[in-house]
């Protein structure tokens, strides 16, 4: 089986698109989306109905801490994102909200976990950014591969038993082979908000039969995602902000 | 898993046991034959056991992951890979005879032997740099020759894929390697560094030419560390009869600063396969053990060495290709192409400084007449080319150990400016190409020979015409015209 992964959409249409775009030319069985479909980008209604219209056709969708605070409420965030989740409210339907803050926390598929942030404790987003937190992760789960979000960075990271993680980070379009006797956590970098100072949107692909999971990047139209930020009630500033970080990717 | 209840007669994803051939502390390896199959065949099977050692599992699951992503005859071939989860185990072509270890039993070999098996290893270790693989465990027992001629290097269990996650990333807390052929930064825990390879190669090289190894066979942390600062006994003390450029070359090799060895395995096959090319330094002149205040000096710099940040394999060897000029002296327009072809070197070597530049020219001898060499004038016709190439180089003010110059002699001079670029490890080869000319449009020329068959790039430097309807075809400067093929 062929299983494609998207994270961190962040209301980033054109690059969702990309995404969706590539994926489906490169074919897979399933789709699986690792949270924050919403926040920081322009277009979290049209996002949010795509996502759903995936869903019905089968994809497994997990809730961001973005999509939480929907309804948790944005106190753990920092400025930029609690205002950019206020103005996201206002673009929302009420359905598109109840659909977002209840997507469950995470999906089990065979010896894949899919969660958002990491696996010790899915709903208090804590970010695995380091070897140590990743072996953490993996030690509190007996899913051999886990799969996640959250950071905008992608990793890898890897483990045999009793033995420390170690990271990798993998290259675009290289294959990685996936040993059947070590732990695995994949942070899939992001679709809307690359932080890896590549601005190109990012997208994942894990294939079950030959165990190799393979990150691609796609160019998309970020002038267009730019100006519609620019373009929203978002404070000038803070648009501008966010516009910019599209264009360095961090 | 069960691997240990393996037995001859039993049959594994359709390969037939036939006999344990070796059983090492990681694996078992046992000859197998399956039907409809003719090669001879090896299959490899890790001890994955309870209780046992974890690291030897580590060394299957690298290989496992490696060996499949190589081509070439410098490597085993892999017939078939076993699925981990049920009985992991790799089938690989069984190379005939024995490995080097076995001819190092007759050490110290002749400086021919050295110097032709050295080429040979070097150029192995050149392809698998190439397709991003660090061997790190280079030693005699892990080096095979094929009966067709090339060296095929075997076991890849401790080796770098520098696309791949590094599998021994976090066993470092000790060295890994052998002991005795390890280069000092891999006793650091550095494992990203293709020059590794050439100093364990540089030991194998004196082991074979003085039948003693540089380093002995340290057993400690503190013994190995030695090598950070001991500089190995001068062959020409062991071996008095050895040539002082076979002392460069392999001393140069045991560098304790990767910077100061050969930078890639391709220069080294370059130098054993053109020993009178060599430039001698002091390393050759060495007859005695360095003395004390060397030795303080050394060690000194060896507690003090700066580790330079980790740097990819590809971006390694970019860094140091072999660039040859194939240049023709004999047309009309010889003076102002090859000018062309040296402003285009000079920007090139600008880009690359430890590249090493090989000069060719090719005398055309026809198949009637071979052994006329010498011309009208009663001059030899070789050694004016010679220096005619050397004259040509001049100018370019390029070190000396960076240049070498060659005048061969070939019936067809596009095919040996090919057999050349191949032999000896060429990255990137630059030729001149004459004006268009309707007779060499129907007789095709050197250059177009060139780009279409070289197996690495090729630039062609061509003169540029004003137009056709310029009788004159008068020369306005020279552009470079981009062609590079693919490598």
């Amino acid at each position: 089986m062929r299983i494609a992964f998207c994270a961190d959409i962040h209301g980033n249409r054109a690059a969702f698109e990309a995404c969706l775009l590539d994926s489906g030319r490169r074919g897979y069985d399933q789709l699986v989306i690792l949270g924050d479909v919403v926040g920081y980008g322009p277009d979290p209604q049209w996002c949010t109905d795509q996502v759903r219209d995936l869903q019905a056709k089968g994809a497994l969708v997990v809730r961001g801490n973005h999509d939480a605070s929907l309804r948790e409420g944005t106190s753990s965030m920092n400025e930029l994102a609690r205002r950019a989740i206020e103005w996201t409210l206002t673009r929302l339907t009420p359905d598109s909200v109840e659909y977002l803050t209840s997507l469950p926390l995470s999906h089990r598929q065979e010896e894949r976990l899919y969660v958002h942030a990491n696996a010790w404790a899915p709903a208090l987003w804590d970010y695995i950014n380091t070897p140590r937190e990743a072996e953490r992760s993996m030690r509190l789960t007996d899913a051999r591969l886990s799969f996640c979000g959250h950071t905008h960075v992608p990793e890898l990271y890897h483990m045999s038993p009793r033995r420390p993680a170690a990271a990798f980070t993998p290259l675009t379009g290289k294959p990685i082979p996936i040993s059947t006797i070590r732990h695995y956590l994949m942070v899939v970098g992001a679709v809307g908000q690359p932080r890896d100072h590549n601005p190109a949107a990012c997208w994942a692909l894990y294939d079950t039969a030959k165990r190799e999971y393979t990150i691609y990047r796609v160019s998309y139209d970020i002038e267009l995602t730019a100006q519609k930020i620019r373009e929203t009630a978002m404070p000038q500033a803070m648009a501008e902000r966010l516009a910019k970080r599209l264009f360095v990717g961090s | 898993m069960e691997s240990h209840r393996l037995r001859a007669g039993r049959v594994i994803d359709g390969f037939k046991l036939e006999e344990l051939v070796h059983t090492g502390g990681m694996a078992a390896l046992w000859r197998v034959t399956k039907a409809g199959e003719t090669r001879s065949m090896l299959m490899k099977v890790p001890f994955l056991g309870e209780g046992d050692d974890h690291s030897a599992i580590i060394g299957f699951e690298i290989e496992h992951m490696i060996l499949p992503r190589l081509t070439g005859p410098h490597v085993p071939a892999v017939i078939a890979v076993g699925d981990f989860a049920i009985l992991p185990h790799l089938v690989i072509e069984r190379l005939p005879g024995k490995s080097l270890d076995a001819r190092l039993k007759d050490a110290p070999l002749s400086p021919e032997d050295v110097c032709w098996l050295g080429a040979k290893i070097a150029t192995a270790l050149q392809d698998i740099h190439r397709q991003h693989v660090i061997h790190l465990d280079v030693k005699p027992a892990n080096i095979m020759l094929r009966e067709s001629g090339p060296a095929v290097m075997i076991d890849y269990g401790l080796a770098r894929h520098d696309e791949l996650p590094d599998l021994l990333a976090e066993e470092s807390d000790q060295p890994i390697g052998t002991n005795a052929y390890m280069a000092p930064e891999q006793v650091l825990g550095i494992r990203t560094d293709p020059r590794s390879d050439i100093f364990a190669l540089g030991v194998v090289l004196y082991e074979m030419a003085s039948g003693e190894k540089p380093f002995g066979n340290p057993s400690t942390r503190a013994g190995m560390r030695q090598r950070l600062y001991h500089e190995p006994r001068p062959l020409r003390a062991l071996q008095p009869h050895i040539a002082p450029w076979l002392q460069e070359i392999i001393l140069k090799c045991l560098e304790v600063d990767p910077d100061d060895r050969f930078q890639t395995a391709g220069q080294l096959a370059h130098a054993l396969r053109n020993p009178d090319q060599v430039v001698l330094t002091e390393r050759a002149a060495r007859t005695k053990s360095p003395g004390f205040v060397k030795r303080v000096k050394n060690w000194w710099q060896g507690q003090n060495r700066v580790i330079a940040p980790p740097m990819r394999v590809a971006d390694r060897l970019d860094k140091a290709p072999i660039i040859m000029c194939a240049l023709d002296f004999s047309v009309d327009e010889a003076d102002a192409i090859s000018d062309a072809v040296k402003r285009l070197v000079r920007r090139l070597l600008e880009t690359d400084p430890e590249a090493r530049l090989v000069c060719l020219t090719v005398l055309k001898t026809s198949l009637v007449k071979l052994d006329e060499a010498l011309d009208q004038g009663g001059r030899n016709i070789y050694l004016k080319r010679l220096v005619a190439l050397k004259d040509w180089a001049r100018s370019l003010d390029l070190l000396e150990e960076s240049v070498s110059f060659h005048v061969i002699e070939a019936v067809d001079p596009a095919q040996a400016i090919l057999d050349y670029a191949r032999f000896n490890s060429v990255d990137h080869i630059v030729v001149g190409a004459r004006g268009h000319s309707t007779l060499r449009r129907y007789l095709g020329s050197v250059s177009s020979r060139v780009v279409a068959e070289a197996s690495c790039s090729v630039t062609v430097v061509r003169l540029t015409f004003t137009g056709e309807d310029d009788d004159t075809s008068s020369v306005h400067g020279a552009t470079p015209e981009m062609d590079h093929t693919g490598g």
